[in-house]
């Protein structure tokens, strides 16, 4: 119990003094995971509306799919992207291996299951007709495909929240392809489990406490948007 | 190329997988006029709504608006530019009810004045102004289907089309919005389609009516047309005919008619063989009930009859009657009242010659 006040203690004389390297590994965790996100809401959003609105045979297996890949395990897509950057794999001339490069290559691999599959279910949950009334308003197959994303735009948030929840707290693909190198693709999660492993557990729990608290702002910004566009 | 008619069906069919869907010879509508489109479930309606919205291919025959086929990607958009669609569910977008009607008129490229212009004339005809800047999930359902009549009001479309617009409405609401929709149309000499399933809209709103099974359509004409004098079995008891009595022909002279039912013999007129077989039509409004028969009458059908059942129908009761064959009446409250009907009762039911439509039974 003490291990644990001390190192809240810890944790928060960290954060008031704005430790720079701490300040550092949090600013690098939020770039990747952030990008990590915004890629995978590029590709998540509309690769979900794609196959919610496009009728094609095969969609139940896609479907299936997309469902499984949401939850894919990080250390397997760690070492999947490992094995296609490594020096001698078919990605190797890019030279990406343990860089954050390659941690938001593999992050956003983690979050796009996970977009596109809350995406497909929200542009599905819309009304049946509503495609058809939109386009019947004039609008061409794009406007209507943009009017039925923002019209699922509570869900959509939704993805965002899931799809950057599960990158920020991921750890085993981070250190697989990121190799968690002090000052360069150190980020919260991997450096919490070196600082753990190393017995610096006040160290470990401040860094945790920091990760907990980014989740928490972002997505506390993210709720108060979702909810601001709920009409009452 | 006929170009009277605003939109027009040619040899059309419309397949959905293998399944025949809208099988259509010869369909018409022209400008100014109000269709009605009735049919049970399934018969294709809302289809063929959509299809005159430009909103489904078909894969064989013609559609042609304003005398021009409609074919390639362009010609559908002209054709969806050019009507409104209004859904039984009022698929209103998560946004203010401004935002909803503006929307069409944005997509169409007008510009800010012109919006403006438009959506103020459209929610002022549904009486809806002051509604404008609410958001549109927080309306009441008669609110919510006002917006969405104004949206498709607001794009001043060559023609209109509504399917079954009037549904999941209480009945006041229904009654205002009928209304208020009859005097727009009347106003603005819209064209309109609309897929209806309630026989008074289609009297109160249709000029034409169009009845519709398994995709075909089985009989077009005027309102009065089809509902005076339906083509077949189907469409009679689709249109409200509730007495559809088969018998056979027994004698013809000079356009009157003898024809027996279940052992009795009924006096109509018109033009067939005897021994023909045939439908006689009555709507329950035309058969008259009373106590005794007093006197001379013009009613050349007059039966001795046995009240079967009464049941409440609204503002008035429907009579079963057996005369040796089913008959249906209305009757007011004030009537039952005075002629102390209840089930049981001996009564004469009567109905004149030309009140009896007769239809060849195949």
């Amino acid at each position: 119990m003490e291990l644990i006040l001390e190192g809240v203690r810890k944790a928060c004389a960290l954060i008031a003094s704005f430790d720079p390297e701490v300040l550092g590994i949090t600013l690098l965790s939020l770039k990747i995971s952030g990008l990590a996100t915004l890629i995978s809401l590029f590709v998540g959003v509309s690769g979900g509306t794609a196959v919610a609105l496009i009728k094609f045979p095969g969609k139940k297996l896609v479907i299936s799919l997309i469902n499984t890949g949401m939850g894919l395990p990080p250390v397997v897509v760690g070492l999947f992207v490992t094995v296609l950057i490594w020096r001698n794999g078919p990605f190797g001339f890019l030279e990406i291996l343990y860089t954050p490069a390659a941690m938001v290559i593999a992050q956003a691999i983690i979050a796009t299951p996970i977009v596109t599959g809350i995406s497909l279910a929200a542009i599905q949950q819309l009304p049946e007709n509503l495609r058809l009334q939109i386009m019947s308003l004039g609008a061409t197959r794009l406007q209507m495909v943009w009017i039925m994303i923002k019209e699922a735009r509570l869900p959509l948030l939704a993805a965002v929240m899931a799809g950057f929840g599960g990158v920020i707290s991921e750890v085993g693909a981070s250190i697989m392809v990121g190799g968690n190198i002090k000052g360069y693709s150190r980020v919260l999660t991997t450096a919490t489990v070196m600082e753990t492993s190393r017995g610096n557990f006040d160290m470990a729990i401040a860094l945790g406490i920091i990760l907990l608290l980014l989740a928490f702002c972002v997505n506390l910004l993210l709720t108060r948007i979702q909810q601001g566009q709920i009409p009452r | 190329m006929n170009t009277d008619y605003l939109i027009k069906l040619e040899k059309f069919m419309l397949r959905r997988g293998k399944t025949m869907v809208l099988d259509v010879a010869s369909m018409g509508i022209a400008a100014g006029r109000m269709l009605a489109l009735i049919g049970p479930n399934g018969a294709g309606k809302t289809s063929l709504l959509l299809t005159l919205a430009g909103l489904l291919k078909h894969q064989s025959g013609a559609l042609l608006f304003r005398g021009r086929p409609v074919e390639s990607g362009a010609d559908r958009m002209l054709l969806r530019r050019s009507t409104s669609v209004v859904f039984q569910e009022s698929l209103l977008l998560n946004c203010s009810v401004y935002d909803n009607v503006a929307l069409g008129l944005q997509l169409r490229g007008k510009s800010g004045e012109a919006v403006r212009t438009g959506v103020a004339q459209a929610l002022q005809y549904f009486g809806i102004s002051s509604l404008s800047r609410r958001p549109a999930r927080t309306l009441s359902g008669g609110e919510a289907k006002r917006v969405s009549l104004a949206r498709a009001f607001a794009l001043k479309p060559q023609l209109i089309l509504l399917d079954e617009p009037f549904n999941f409405l209480d009945p006041p609401t229904r009654e205002t919005i009928i209304q208020d929709l009859q005097a727009i149309l009347d106003e603005t000499k819209i064209t309109a389609v609309m897929a209806l399933h309630d026989r008074e809209e289609t009297l109160r709103l249709a000029q034409d009516v169009a009845v519709l099974s398994e995709g075909k359509i089985i009989q077009f004409g005027t309102t009065a047309g089809v509902f005076n004098q339906p083509h077949n079995e189907f469409v009679a008891g689709f249109v409200g005919t509730e007495s559809i009595l088969p018998g056979i022909v027994r004698a013809c002279t000079a356009g009157n008619l003898l024809i027996t039912v279940a052992g009795e013999s009924l006096e109509a007129v018109g033009d067939f063989v005897p021994g023909e077989k045939v439908y006689c039509c009555l709507r329950p409004e035309s058969v008259t009930v009373a106590g005794e028969v007093a006197g001379k009458m013009s009613a050349r059908n007059v039966f001795p009859a046995k009240v079967r059942k009464i049941s409440r129908h609204g503002y008035f009761y429907k009579l079963l009657l057996d005369c040796g064959f089913p008959l249906i009446s209305y009757i007011t409250q004030t009537s039952i009242e005075e002629l102390q009907l209840k089930e049981g009762a001996a009564v004469y039911a009567s109905f004149k010659a030309t009140a009896l439509h007769i239809i060849r039974r195949e």
